[in-house]
């Protein structure tokens, strides 16, 4: 899926005879072990966790097994507002990452196919950002839409914000953020779905007299949602679950909160594992329950 | 029907405005590194000076979080790659029933938030007794990096022709000599973008890490802290010469790609 682009160019599968099944299990059992160890554990530790209850002693901190489904409920209303702001958040950025993506991803796979060696760059220039550190491309922005800024200054300058009100804080800056950290993530499935495009079928199209517009529609955009659906799926889940960049000392402030801010600061600080797990289980059972969709309209072959 | 129109430049003029919007962050990072910032902050433009480049380990602290980093880094590297591929080999090579669910255990790692991990992993960890420290971030970083080594490893395995493996068989070679003298060398390339890709991720990572290092110092968990203060020009200097060795094994590899597959189509 996304990530082929980055291996090699994807050529025609071959298929394989079925062999001895000790061989699938020793070089299945140690990777899938491992994931059961430190994956499935953890998953599960973490709905034992958000059941229990506070500990008799009553020490910060200290909790004992229980069937506290209370938990669910106080951490959903109390923290209502980060819940419905990440998938905000979540939401409209994964939109505008596609619309910044798709031409981008359209241009790499399809039109610099006769120019192999410009595509390949372009890739490479797709997947840059992943090599310098998130954290202080994030802070780098930060410091462009500083008050003192140069883009600030025009903007103040012309009048078209109040000196008093600031962009980094808010909801634009944040959803500004995370757009730019997850673009490579939606455009690189894209182009693994476009590059293996068969443009002949846009031809048809305007054979049969459809304008450019209803191709668009009809023919290149349903053979694109492979790339769509995994893009979306690699943006949006990690968009829901992060929390930097609308991190007070990133672009955020105390007023751009979300689900990750309070998992954070409830596990590390207030040390209440159970509300920090109940939050983490609700928000994990989100993204389950999204991947299951994928699952069962493209299969999971496609998946990886 | 070749004629010239201005609808014809819209897309690639589009395109390469947004590689431009896409790189701005990275060209900044870089050119701060060369700031001559006196004080702790890095936030004004002071000058032209290449002292923060040949003096980075003048601030201690970010030497020690990056050696950690490169530690972590190789280490999880190793493990998630092996791993990783004998996962891809397996899944491509073998028709097996539970194939759909081992695609499924092996996506939902990458399809669950830092946080939830990172919190689940330390959850864990407390719960077992275990302390949080180098042992802990490796045991998480390998997490997360081996299903992206099972994606990228995957792709080439799938570019193999078995063919050549059974010409091998053929010539009496047995499983072992046929896996290393024909399999492992033509995996390779794809091996190693997945060994880079891995360890760009671990050492990137910010979130699992901070809740599973305890005292441990990586270079992101560095640069976090200092956000609050101020970050010193010493942490652009790290983060771009990683950016510049990354980018060029990355180039480097394309082009090579790129140049056998020009010839190969000639011939």
């Amino acid at each position: 899926m996304a990530f082929a682009a980055f291996g090699s160019s994807p050529a025609k599968e071959h298929k394989s005879p079925t062999k001895s099944s000790k061989i699938v299990l020793a070089l299945l059992m140690p990777g899938l072990v491992y994931l059961g160890l430190f994956f499935f554990t953890p998953l599960f530790s973490l709905v034992v966790t958000s059941l229990e209850v506070p500990a008799a002693s009553g020490g910060i901190g200290e909790y004992e097994y229980g069937f506290a489904w209370e938990n669910y409920v106080t951490a959903f209303t109390t923290y209502l507002p980060q819940i419905l702001r990440s998938f905000m958040y979540a939401t409209i950025a994964t939109v505008i990452a596609l619309l910044i993506s798709y031409p981008l991803a359209y241009f790499i796979g399809v039109k610099l196919r006769t120019r192999p060696l410009l595509q390949r760059l372009m890739l490479v220039l797709v997947i840059a950002p992943f090599f310098i550190s998130f954290l202080l491309r994030t802070i780098a922005w930060k410091q462009i839409f500083s008050d003192g800024g140069a883009i600030m200054q025009t903007i103040y300058s012309l009048g078209l914000m109040d000196k008093s009100e600031h962009f980094l804080g808010t909801d634009a800056a944040v959803i500004f953020g995370l757009t730019y950290n997850f673009i490579p993530f939606m455009t690189l499935p894209l182009f693994t779905t476009l590059e293996r495009f068969d443009v002949r079928l846009l031809e048809a199209g305007s054979d049969l007299y459809a304008s450019p517009a209803k191709v668009f529609r009809k023919v290149t955009l349903p053979l694109s949602m492979p790339g769509i659906i995994s893009g979306t799926l690699l943006v949006f889940i990690p968009i829901a679950g992060d929390y930097v960049n609308a991190g007070q000392n990133f672009l955020g402030s105390s007023k751009t909160s979300m689900i990750g801010t309070i998992v954070d600061s409830e596990f590390l600080q207030t040390q209440d594992y159970p509300i920090a797990s109940s939050l983490s289980v609700m928000l994990m059972a989100v993204i389950v329950a999204l991947v299951g969709l994928y699952v069962r309209s493209s299969g999971t072959d496609d998946l990886l | 029907m070749k004629r010239f129109s201005p609808g014809k430049l819209t897309l690639p003029t589009y395109s390469f405005l947004a590689m431009a919007f896409m790189l701005i962050p990275i060209v900044y990072t870089i050119v701060f590194s060369f700031n001559d910032s006196s004080q702790r902050t890095n936030t004004e433009w002071q000058g032209f000076t290449l002292d923060k480049w040949f003096g980075v380990c003048a601030k201690p602290d970010v030497c020690q979080a990056l050696g950690n980093s490169i530690f972590i880094g190789v280490v999880s590297t190793l493990i998630a790659t092996v791993l990783g591929t004998a996962l891809a080999i397996g899944l491509v090579r073998y028709r097996f029933r539970a194939r759909s669910l081992v695609n499924l255990a092996l996506f939902l790692p990458m399809a669950t938030p830092e946080v939830v991990l990172g919190a689940g992993l330390a959850g864990l960890f407390f719960n077992a007794g275990v302390g949080a420290g180098m042992t802990t971030v490796i045991i998480a970083h390998v997490v997360f990096c081996l299903s992206f080594v099972v994606v990228t490893v995957k792709a080439r395995v799938q570019t193999l022709d078995p063919v050549l493996e059974e010409a091998g068989r053929d010539l009496y070679a047995n499983p072992t000599q046929v896996f290393w003298k024909i399999t492992f060398p033509l995996l390779l390339p794809g091996i190693i973008s997945a060994a880079l890709l891995s360890f760009s991720l671990s050492f990137d990572d910010f979130i699992i890490t901070y809740f599973n290092s305890g005292s441990v110092e990586t270079f992101p968990k560095y640069v976090y802290v200092a956000a609050a203060r101020g970050v010193p020009a010493e942490a652009n200097v790290i983060a771009s010469a990683v950016f510049l060795a990354a980018i060029l094994i990355v180039l480097g590899t394309q082009i090579n790609g790129a140049i056998k597959r020009k010839r190969l189509a000639r011939k």
